[in-house]
C-alpha cells in the first residue's frame, strides 16, 4: 500500500485558549478527492491550513508525504521548497492571496520563489492565462477584479506551480453561478490526473461532483467519513452538524412544505423546483 | 492621472466625517497606483538600474547633510527639479507629495530655531517681544532646505522605481533579508489597512441616517481605530501566510534581471561627486 499524502494522528490545535480542532486522526490517499464538509467554524479552514505547513500541530502528529510536518522540518530551505512545491492552497478570500500589482506578477511569485527558470515562468504564465481565460487581465491590478475574475487569478497563481497536492477552501463561496459551475468542471476535470484534491466546503450539492470521499467536521473533530452518496444520505448526520435545516418554504407547485434541506444553486430547466434541494422525509 | 497628496488635493470633498474618510483612503490608494503608472514611464530616472539609484540617493543625502551654504542646497534643490522633469513628473505632484508636507512638519520644527538661537537681532515681534535672529533664520534654513532636497530626491525614486524593485536593489546591495521583509510588510500591511478603513467607513457610512455631530464624529473614529488595526493585523498576517504557502521565505525574486550599463555608471560617478566636491569646498 502506497504512503498516504497526509496522516493525522490525533491532531489538535488551539488558538489561544480555543480549541479549534480536538484529537483528529485521518488518513489522505495519493490521487484521491476529499471534501471537507462541515458548517462554519467547524474548522475546515484550520484544517487546511495544517496541511498546507501554515499552522503546526498543539498535539498529535502530522505526517505529509510520509514525514513529520512540523514548523522546525519547514525551517530547513530545502525541505520548505520541497514542501512548497507539492503543496498549494486556494484561500477563501482571494483579497489575501493576490499581493502583486498586476495579475501577470500574481503568476509568477510562486515559480519565482520556487527558482523556475525565467523561460519556463514566461511559458507556464502563458498557459495559465489561456487555461483560466483571463489573458486579457494580465496587466489589471488585481484588486480592481470581479470577485470571479479573482477567484480565477487566485486559483491559477496556485495551479500554476503544478503542485501535487491541491488544497481548496470554499473554492465556491461568494461566486456567482457561473463562476462556480467554472469551478466545479475544473475540479471534475482534475479528476484522474493524478492530483489529490482537499476541498473544504459546506456546499452538499457539489460534494458528488468534487470528491470521491467525504470527511464531516464538527466541532473541531471528525464526526464523520465515507463516499458522498454515505454520507448525503445521512440525514440525521447532515442535520446534526448544521448543514441542513427545515423552514417553511414554496415549491414550484405552490404547496408550502417544511422539510430539512440545503439552499443550493441549481434550477432545473427554468423552474424553482431545485432551488431547495429537499433530503429525506418532507412534511407538508 | 490624479495627483493627491495627505494634506492638500486637487478636489477638495465635502461631507460628512465617514465620507471623507472614505474619500481619503481611496485617493491614497489611487495615488500608490499612480506611482506605479509613471515608474512605467521612459523617463530619464526610470531607466537607471534601481541599484545605482538607491546609491546615488545615498550620496546626494550624504552631499546634503555636508552642505554648508544655503546656495549648494539650492542647487541640490534645483538638481532635483530638473530630474523630475526629465523623469516626467510634474513639479505639482513634487509640491504636493513633499515640498508641502516637509514645509509644514518640518516648518513646525524650525520655527522656534527662529527665536531659540542667539545672535544678531534683526526683528522683535510685537506684543510678545521675541527676537528673531540671523544665526536662527540660517539654522531654521539650513533645516528647512535639507529637509526640503532630502524629501525630493526620495520621492523621486519612490515614483521612478516600483517597490518591488527598490525592495531587490536593497538585497543586492547587502541590506538583510529580514529588514528586506519587514519593509515589504509594512508596505502591504498599510494597503491592507486602507483598504479595511475605506470598507469599514463605507459600512459605517450606509447606516448614518443623518450626518454626525462633531462629537460623535470624533467618537466613530476613535472606535474604529482599535478595531481597524485588529482587523488589518489579522489579514496582513493571512496574507503572509499566502505568501509563506507560495514558497515566500522573506527573499526579493523578480522577473526582470537588473542591468548597469554606461549611463548607470555616469550617474553614480556624478552622485558621488556631489559629496566630495562638497567636502573638497569646506577642505
Amino acid at each position: 500500500m502506497s504512503t498516504p499524502v497526509f496522516a493525522l494522528d490525533g491532531v489538535s490545535y488551539h488558538y489561544q485558549q480555543h480549541a479549534a480542532l480536538h484529537a483528529v486522526s485521518l488518513e489522505v490517499a495519493a490521487g484521491s478527492r476529499v471534501a471537507l464538509l462541515g458548517a462554519n467554524g467547524s474548522g475546515k479552514s484550520t484544517l487546511l491550513r495544517l496541511l498546507d505547513g501554515l499552522y503546526f500541530a498543539t498535539a498529535g502528529e502530522l505526517r505529509a508525504f510520509g514525514e513529520v510536518l512540523s514548523e522546525a522540518a519547514l525551517a530547513d530551505e530545502t525541505r520548505h521548497y520541497a514542501f512548497r512545491r507539492r503543496v498549494g492552497l486556494v484561500f477563501q478570500n482571494p483579497d489575501v492571496q493576490l499581493f502583486n500589482p498586476t495579475v501577470f506578477d500574481e503568476l509568477a511569485f510562486g515559480p519565482l520563489q520556487l527558482g523556475w527558470p525565467e523561460a519556463q515562468i514566461r511559458s507556464a504564465i502563458d498557459a495559465s492565462l489561456q487555461q483560466f481565460g483571463i489573458s486579457h487581465l494580465q496587466q489589471r491590478a488585481p484588486h480592481r477584479l470581479s470577485g470571479g475574475e479573482r477567484k480565477r487569478v487566485a486559483l491559477a497563481s496556485v495551479l500554476i506551480m503544478q503542485p501535487e497536492v491541491l488544497l481548496l477552501d470554499e473554492p465556491t463561496a461568494a461566486l456567482d453561478p457561473a463562476s462556480q459551475s467554472e469551478v466545479i468542471r475544473f475540479l471534475q476535470e482534475s479528476q484522474g490526473q493524478g492530483r489529490t484534491i482537499i476541498t473544504a466546503t459546506h456546499d452538499l450539492d457539489s460534494v458528488a461532483d468534487i470528491a470521491d470521499h467525504v470527511i464531516v467536521l464538527a466541532d473541531g473533530q471528525v464526526a464523520a467519513q465515507g463516499s458522498p452518496a454515505d454520507i448525503l444520505s445521512d440525514h440525521a448526520l447532515l442535520a446534526r452538524t448544521h448543514l441542513l435545516h427545515a423552514h417553511p418554504h414554496r415549491h414550484a407547485d405552490g404547496q408550502v412544505h417544511s422539510h430539512p434541506h440545503q439552499h443550493g444553486h441549481r434550477h432545473d430547466h427554468g423552474t424553482n423546483a431545485g432551488r431547495y434541494r429537499r433530503f429525506g422525509m418532507g412534511r407538508s | 492621472m490624479s495627483e493627491q497628496s495627505f494634506l492638500a488635493g486637487k478636489h477638495r470633498h465635502h461631507g460628512n466625517i465617514a465620507e471623507r474618510m472614505v474619500h481619503g483612503l481611496q485617493q491614497v490608494m489611487e495615488h500608490a497606483l499612480d506611482a506605479e503608472a509613471i515608474s512605467a514611464t521612459p523617463g530619464l530616472l526610470q531607466q537607471l538600474d534601481p541599484r545605482i539609484k538607491l546609491l546615488s540617493l545615498l550620496a546626494v543625502l550624504a552631499a546634503t547633510l555636508l552642505a554648508s551654504q544655503l546656495t549648494t542646497l539650492l542647487l541640490l534643490f534645483v538638481l532635483a527639479v530638473v530630474l523630475a522633469l526629465a523623469s516626467q513628473i510634474s513639479l505639482s505632484r513634487l509640491y504636493r507629495q513633499a515640498w508641502l508636507s516637509v514645509l509644514l512638519f518640518s516648518g513646525m520644527l524650525a520655527l522656534p530655531a527662529i527665536f531659540m538661537v542667539p545672535g544678531e537681532r534683526l526683528l522683535t515681534l510685537p506684543l510678545l517681544h521675541w527676537h528673531i535672529t540671523r544665526q536662527g533664520l540660517s539654522s531654521a534654513a539650513f533645516l528647512l532646505g535639507r529637509a526640503e532636497v532630502s524629501a525630493s530626491f526620495a520621492l523621486l525614486l519612490m515614483l521612478t522605481t516600483p517597490w518591488m524593485h527598490v525592495l531587490k536593489a536593497m538585497r543586492s546591495l547587502g541590506v538583510p533579508v529580514l529588514l528586506v521583509a519587514l519593509l515589504g510588510m509594512t508596505h502591504r500591511y498599510v494597503f491592507v489597512l486602507l483598504q479595511t478603513a475605506s470598507q469599514m467607513f463605507e459600512a459605517r457610512r450606509s447606516r448614518l441616517l443623518a450626518p454626525p455631530s462633531g462629537r460623535m464624529a470624533r467618537q466613530l473614529v476613535a472606535s474604529t481605530s482599535g478595531v481597524l488595526l485588529g482587523k488589518a493585523l489579522q489579514l496582513s498576517n493571512e496574507v503572509h501566510m499566502a505568501m509563506v504557502s507560495r514558497g515566500y521565505r522573506g527573499e526579493v525574486y523578480l522577473l526582470h534581471n537588473f542591468h548597469t550599463r554606461k549611463r548607470d555608471w555616469c550617474a553614480l560617478l556624478l552622485a558621488l561627486a556631489l559629496p566630495l566636491v562638497i567636502v573638497w569646498n569646506h577642505a
